[in-house]
């Protein structure tokens, strides 16, 4: 029965959806407050059907209803209960419903919060919402049913994939799909000002905290992502440029630009047509990685013809959404009006300078990404673009990009002093030049670009402590008054200088664990050693252990520097009997930022077991930096500028101006 | 959705999945070689899995093509002779990073060809919005604003 509840829940949503996709239009183009209120109540009660829709299909899972197929295939009873929760979306069918509950929930967040919005727009964003819910409706309902049933009930599942049960996935998808998602907001908000033919300083102010909101949990989504694979894979590495990743980069990056370009739009009135633009390709980009990931296109063009249905589907949504989208621009926006003028160098400037910068290195991924299955389709010529492309590629864009970081919040709107920032920059450029000519003489004069990679790390940090002090007034001002200012500088100037330097943070970690990580793999029998930067590493042994639904070996390590015990590490490896499949689980200590990180391997013949060893030196920087930008990103959107609904006293407008 | 679709890909593919890639017997004598052959191992596609280098790879072929790079790098070919060689046995699709032909040039052109032309539009545009505002009154306006300001104002 609660299947069946379920599948009408989702069903009754769609039918909401249509008359949300309509009705308001109608009212909007009528003047017609009623028609154009509905759309508040559809939205929040669509959000209410997929909710519940979500929880009978949890409810499947914990209660262990093998009678429904998804359950069957991805449950077992003797899963520990967090993963019966998190298998709900660790499959095809029930991500996409994770993916249309999000859907609903943005929507329903803009129905309950939009009160300040003009009564047009308000409709329209959510008539334009509903349009994308009902096509991921129909997806679901029609090519991916959750709900399913078997005629005969199984008495036991096939269990949960052995690498997903893990926290990871309670984390990183719902994090990404919120990420994803969010950027539906920013793209019903550009078609409906395209609608409506009008757009200003307000839109982007309206825009910027739902695109934050979805950049900060992209943001965490894709760190959180990359130290699971890190982690589960067993291998170590944090980033592989794979088209899956991809996928959640290409967005990341276009995100990441519109939250510039809003701030242009924003304060200045111009780059309006380009933040319409950006809007549309940042969801068009998560559609894009949709469909890259849940097609299958990507093992490649041939298996995705052979079974189209779901790809077909969804690239039937992309061209309704993205092409519709573009062409709607391509038509109205010219009509739209520009407005603020500004001079090359200048904060405008700048921040078009990071624009252009961070769409090309988009394009590159995107480039690198969908070319092969271009060609392939084209000329059935067959080429592999990989790590080694996409780091020869990357690299020299995101260099002038991080360098250019701290002058742009020092420079000036309008007209900005480019040499006076580079002045303001001298400690910077200081600490800059010293970390570099460190590094290379503390590495005994070998690779002078990792030196230059960290130096470049030091000047953006010290740059966005530079771009507070010199708000506040720090070093110059007597105390008092620094804290004043301290207290009374908008949380946007703190959130951004904090992401910047969260940017650097993951950059120097970046750096670190590419150019100084050291490994060693070799077999050991019990009781012999293994040595590794400064650390020696004993093997103990082997003990089997018992979980919960698998059984593991664990090899236990104990762990010396300069002949003191610093710690024990297990690694493992679990057999799980449902799927008979073996997982790995490396061994991670944690030394500072950086990790000792042990794998197992084969055991042979002769009793001996093979060990992977690495030393990873400031590897938690990488994702600690992604968290850094994230904390920047909450500061920036509770800025009371920013805060969805606050009035805003007349007193403060005339303080701010002063400013 | 990068891990979740990568683990499940990879899973798929490799079962059962074991943790090491480069097993310790593999290992050459000569660091030098052996830095080379690791180097050259980060080039190389696995062919069988889904876009893992034969380093990170712990598919059977990528074991052989490591093997393989090994002998060939042993006999004192140059790395560019093992990749050659490969690319002769197995095709281009052996090779993470394309060559620069033909068939590859938007691959490779369209990244810097995009950031030229912004660069170049951007400028354009400067330049063509600031120039309005640069521009002097006409006469007329002079004379209008001359009459607002009152006489005393200089004539210029």
């Amino acid at each position: 029965m609660i299947p069946e509840l379920g599948h009408y829940a989702l069903v009754l949503a769609l039918a909401l959806g249509m008359i949300q996709s309509v009705a308001p239009v109608i009212g909007a183009r009528y003047r017609d407050a009623a028609m154009m209120r509905l759309a508040s109540s559809t939205a929040l009660m669509q959000f209410v059907f997929v909710a519940l829709s979500f929880m009978a299909l949890t409810v499947c899972y914990v209660t262990s209803d093998f009678s429904v197929v998804n359950v069957f295939e991805n449950s077992h009873s003797t899963m520990p209960l967090v993963y019966k929760f998190t298998s709900v979306w660790g499959n095809h069918e029930g991500s996409m419903l994770l993916w249309v509950l999000i859907l609903a929930l943005f929507g329903a967040l803009v129905a309950a919060f939009g009160g300040n919005l003009p009564a047009t727009l308000k409709a329209h964003v959510l008539a334009v919402q509903s349009w994308i819910a009902c096509a991921f409706y129909l997806f679901v309902l029609l090519t991916s049913n959750p709900f399913a049933r078997l005629p005969q009930a199984p008495f036991e599942g096939r269990d949960l994939n052995p690498i997903l049960q893990d926290f990871g996935l309670a984390v990183h998808p719902p994090l990404l799909y919120l990420g994803y998602v969010g950027f539906s907001i920013a793209f019903s908000f550009a078609i409906a000002a395209l609608i409506e033919g009008r757009i200003d300083a307000a839109w982007a102010r309206w825009v910027r905290p739902w695109t934050l909101a979805a950049w900060m949990c992209l943001t965490l989504g894709i760190a959180m992502g990359s130290y699971w694979a890190y982690y589960e894979l067993g291998w170590g590495g944090f980033w592989f440029w794979d088209p899956v990743e991809n996928a959640s980069l290409m967005p990341w990056l276009a995100g990441t630009a519109l939250l510039h370009s809003a701030v242009v739009m924003e304060k200045r009135n111009a780059l309006k047509i380009w933040t319409l633009l950006l809007a549309i390709l940042a969801f068009s980009l998560s559609l894009i990685g949709t469909f890259l990931v849940r097609s299958g296109v990507l093992t490649s063009v041939h298996t995705f013809a052979s079974d189209p249905t779901r790809g077909v589907f969804i690239l039937m949504i992309l061209v309704l959404f993205i092409g519709g989208g573009l062409m709607l621009f391509a038509w109205r926006a010219p009509l739209l009006k520009q407005g603020g003028l500004f001079a090359p160098i200048s904060r405008e400037g700048a921040l078009v300078f990071n624009n252009l910068f961070l769409t090309t290195a988009c394009l590159t991924v995107f480039v690198g990404t969908l070319y092969p299955l271009a060609l392939e389709a084209v000329t059935d010529e067959k080429i592999s673009v990989g790590a080694p492309f996409f780091n020869l590629t990357f690299a020299p864009l995101f260099i002038p990009l991080l360098f250019a970081m701290p002058f742009g919040p020092l420079l000036a709107w309008k007209r900005g002093d480019l040499l006076g920032a580079a002045q303001r920059l001298m400690a910077a450029f200081a600490v800059g030049i010293v970390t570099v000519a460190a590094t290379f003489i503390a590495k005994g004069g070998v690779g002078i670009l990792p030196a230059f990679g960290i130096g470049l790390a030091f000047f953006v940090m010290v740059g966005a402590l530079v771009d507070l002090a010199e708000r506040t007034g720090a070093f110059r001002m007597p105390f008092a008054i620094v804290r004043g200012r301290a207290a009374g500088l908008p949380r946007s100037a703190w959130g951004t200088a904090i992401a910047h330097f969260g940017m650097a943070v993951t950059l120097l970690g970046i750096v670190c664990v590419t150019s100084w990580a050291s490994e060693r793999i070799v077999a050991l029998k019990p009781s012999q050693h293994v040595s590794l930067a400064g650390y020696d590493l004993t093997f103990d042994g082997l003990v089997q252990r018992a979980g919960p639904n698998f059984r593991e070996t664990v090899a236990k390590f104990t762990v010396r520097r300069g002949g003191v015990t610093v710690g024990e590490m297990e690694p493992s490896k679990r057999t799980f009997a449902t799927r008979t499949m073996t997982t790995t689980e490396a061994a991670l200590l944690t030394r500072g930022f950086s990790q000792l990180y042990l794998s197992l391997g084969d055991a042979n013949q002769d009793g001996s077991i093979a060990v992977r060893l690495y030393h990873k030196p400031q590897v938690l920087l990488t994702w600690l930096g992604a968290v850094v930008m994230t904390f920047g990103g909450l500061l920036s959107l509770s800025d009371r500028r920013l805060r969805i609904g606050a009035p805003k006293p007349a007193a403060k407008t005339a303080l701010q101006a002063a400013e | 959705m990068r891990g979740l679709a990568l683990i499940v890909l990879v899973a798929t593919l490799l079962t059962p999945a074991a943790a090491i890639a480069v097993q310790p017997d593999e290992i050459l004598k000569d660091a030098a070689l052996e830095a080379r052959a690791r180097n050259l191992s980060r080039e190389l596609r696995c062919m069988v899995c889904q876009n893992q280098s034969i380093d990170d790879s712990d598919a059977p072929l990528a074991r052989d093509l490591r093997l393989l790079v090994r002998q060939r790098l042993e006999s004192g070919d140059s790395d560019r002779q093992v990749l050659d060689f490969l690319v002769a046995r197995y095709g281009e699709f052996v090779l993470l990073r394309p060559p620069l032909e033909w068939h590859t040039l938007l691959l490779w052109g369209l990244p810097p060809a995009t950031l030229l032309i912004g660069i170049g539009a951007v400028l354009l545009l400067a330049r063509r919005r600031t120039q309005p505002a640069l521009a002097s009154l006409s006469a007329d306006e002079q004379r209008r604003l001359s009459a607002l300001v009152g006489p005393d104002a200089p004539e210029r």
